[in-house]
């Protein structure tokens, strides 16, 4: 049986109904995953969290939505209104619209032709992904240089140095991941992971931990929070802002968290794809195709809709259990002191990720001239190197201490002063 | 005179591992997060058991046919420190003495529980009951009808020779 693309109308239709879908299950997702912050941080702090509006609290988002709408927007009279009213809008935007090009389950047949699950496969891929989540630091930028507030301002800086600083990490872990994929496009980066017999974060588990890290710091989320740091900031750049418009701000916030999720999920976890070959499914020369046989030609891939619906589901899984990863550290690390935040970023991260690419593109090469075929023989060599880099990584930040505790080697000294006091002169 | 100071020294960079009080801690709070031993009352649905010498929103005692039992002998306006019981009396045809009038301001009283301790005929008491929030302000002088219509449980008085309540 031969699957066509869709075409025509009927491409106009599914792509109308996955935008609108995707929106909305987005903003859902958002949406509730504020709640899961609020309910997960009061059972880590053993309290219940909100469970008063609708069934275990779940129309908490809804009525914090109408809240928010209902409440007055105050705009400071020495704020720049237009940049003041900007800035929430370009925080907001970047958030939603990278999720476009992350593909979310396996193709799904239709009578009218096969419908890839993704929003917009462009051949640009991750560079679009990370073009527009740079973009969001100009809104926080604007925000507080609007507000004309000295903590908005310094909360806007500080995101702004830290934003600047783990986009190069971030990048750099990136490199590994298109230098073993081969291409910037995600489908592609998927269906590579999905060929080679082992996700990415095996063969390139470091570049995981790095960008993992970097995701944290480019969200803005704790232990990175410094563009808000309460105790010393108020909240950051976002202290003038009150109801929709701060509410814009917040949204942004966990739209870059979900989006971080999904592209750490696509782009370590294999996305969409589940444990086996029977959801494999590429456009090659036409063809929706499963994979290769041993002599060269196509195996043709039979989608199917319960197929979309599981590597749906797995996606989803992969996605939630990052956002849950998020919540969890955040409720857990303290915050760190805004220098060391720089001299983890620049001393440890970036020399780390340039370094890693040298190793992963030396082995890659060594690899292509042995004549190592692409599959789970290649990705088991890289993961041997992998792990030697992770470990000794490890193992640097621990300072070589990961097997005892350094509490446990040295105790805390405590020693005991005798000060003399001259006499006092009345005596 | 010599003063002794103990200096406690912070641990070397070289000697911290901030990698494993990061894991511990979240060992820590997963432990935390799949069992949270949630100690917070759930109010609405779970009552607190209040003590039987709980001191709360009044009560009046009626008869069987249902004349209040206050026979307006002036004790409990008299005994009350926050001057919070209105009391008017009067007397019918057959010469027995009954309230006219009888309003507490729940504002004002200090929940002492001397109007109990006082009354020779227990017709007021107060009671085990806190829930008495109103929308308006003047909801909270509680005239007689309203202290004959309360039926929660009334206040055990402290015994002097009893001190436990055994």
């Amino acid at each position: 049986m031969e699957f066509q693309p869709i075409s025509g109308i009927w491409a106009i239709v599914a792509m109308s109904l996955k935008v609108t879908g995707m929106f909305t299950v987005l903003m859902l997702v958002v949406a509730y995953t504020t709640l899961a912050e609020r309910r997960v941080s009061a059972w880590i702090q053993d309290r219940h969290g909100p469970n008063r509006v609708g069934p275990f609290g779940l129309l908490q988002p809804i009525a914090d939505g109408l809240k928010s709408i209902l409440k007055e927007e105050t705009v400071p009279a020495t704020a720049s209104r237009v940049f003041f009213v900007l800035a929430p809008m370009l925080v907001l935007a970047p958030a939603l619209v990278t999720f476009a090009v992350i593909p979310f389950a396996a193709p799904l047949p239709t009578p009218a032709g096969v419908v890839d699950m993704i929003v917009a496969d462009i051949p640009i891929g991750i560079l679009y992904v990370l073009a527009f989540s740079s973009l969001a630091v100009y809104g926080v930028v604007l925000g507080g240089w609007a507000s004309n507030n000295k903590y908005a301002f310094l909360g806007a800086l500080r995101a702004s140095a830290q934003m600047v600083s783990y986009e190069v990490a971030l990048g750099l872990s990136l490199i590994a991941v298109l230098m073993l994929a081969g291409n910037v496009t995600l489908t592609e980066i998927v269906w590579q992971q999905q060929q080679l017999g082992m996700w990415f974060a095996f063969p390139l588990s470091l570049a995981f931990i790095l960008f993992v890290i970097s995701a944290f710091a480019e969200t803005n989320r704790l232990p990175f929070d410094m563009a808000e740091a309460e105790s010393e900031l108020i909240t950051g750049y976002h202290t003038e802002y009150s109801a929709m418009k701060f509410s814009a701000f917040m949204i942004g916030e966990f739209g870059h968290m979900v989006t971080a999720s999904a592209l750490m999920a696509t782009l370590f976890l294999g996305g969409w794809d589940l444990p086996g070959t029977w959801d494999n499914a590429f456009w090659y020369d036409g063809q929706l195709i499963k994979g290769f046989a041993a002599d060269g030609t196509v195996v043709l891939a039979s989608p199917a809709l319960w197929k979309t619906l599981a590597t749906f589901g797995g996606f989803a899984a992969k996605t939630g259990f990052f956002l849950l990863l998020f919540i969890w550290i955040r409720w857990t690390l303290p915050r760190f002191r805004y220098d060391q935040v720089m001299a983890l970023g620049w001393k440890v991260m970036l020399p780390t990720a340039l370094a890693y690419v040298m190793l992963i593109g030396g082995s890659i090469l060594v690899l292509d001239e042995v004549g190592v075929p692409w599959g789970f023989s290649y990705g088991a060599a890289l993961t041997a190197v992998s792990t030697v880099a992770t470990v000794g990584f490890v193992f640097f930040l621990d300072r070589g201490r990961t097997i005892t505790g350094a509490a446990a080697q040295y105790a805390q000294k405590v020693e005991v002063k005798t000060i003399s006091q001259p006499a006092s002169a009345g005596d | 005179m010599a003063i002794s100071v103990k200096v406690m020294h912070r641990p070397e960079p070289e000697t911290t591992s901030y990698l494993r009080a990061a894991l511990s801690g979240m060992a820590l709070t997963f432990k935390h997060m799949v069992n949270p031993a949630a100690v917070t009352q759930q109010y609405p649905e779970e009552q607190t058991d209040l003590s039987p010498r709980w001191r709360g929103t009044h009560r009046m005692e009626v008869h069987a046919d249902g004349r209040p039992k206050c026979v307006a002998c002036g004790l409990c306006p008299t005994v009350c420190p926050a001057n919070c019981i209105r009391l008017v009396g009067g007397e019918d045809d057959q010469g027995n003495r009954y309230p006219v009038v009888y309003e507490i301001d729940e504002f004002r009283c200090i929940f002492c529980g001397m109007c109990q301790e006082v009354c020779p005929v227990e017709a007021i008491h107060v009671g085990r009951h806190f829930e008495n929030a109103e929308y308006t302000r003047d909801r909270f002088i509680y005239d007689l009808d309203r202290l004959m219509e309360q039926d929660h449980p009334v206040t055990l008085l402290w015994d002097p020779s009893d001190p436990r309540g055994e």
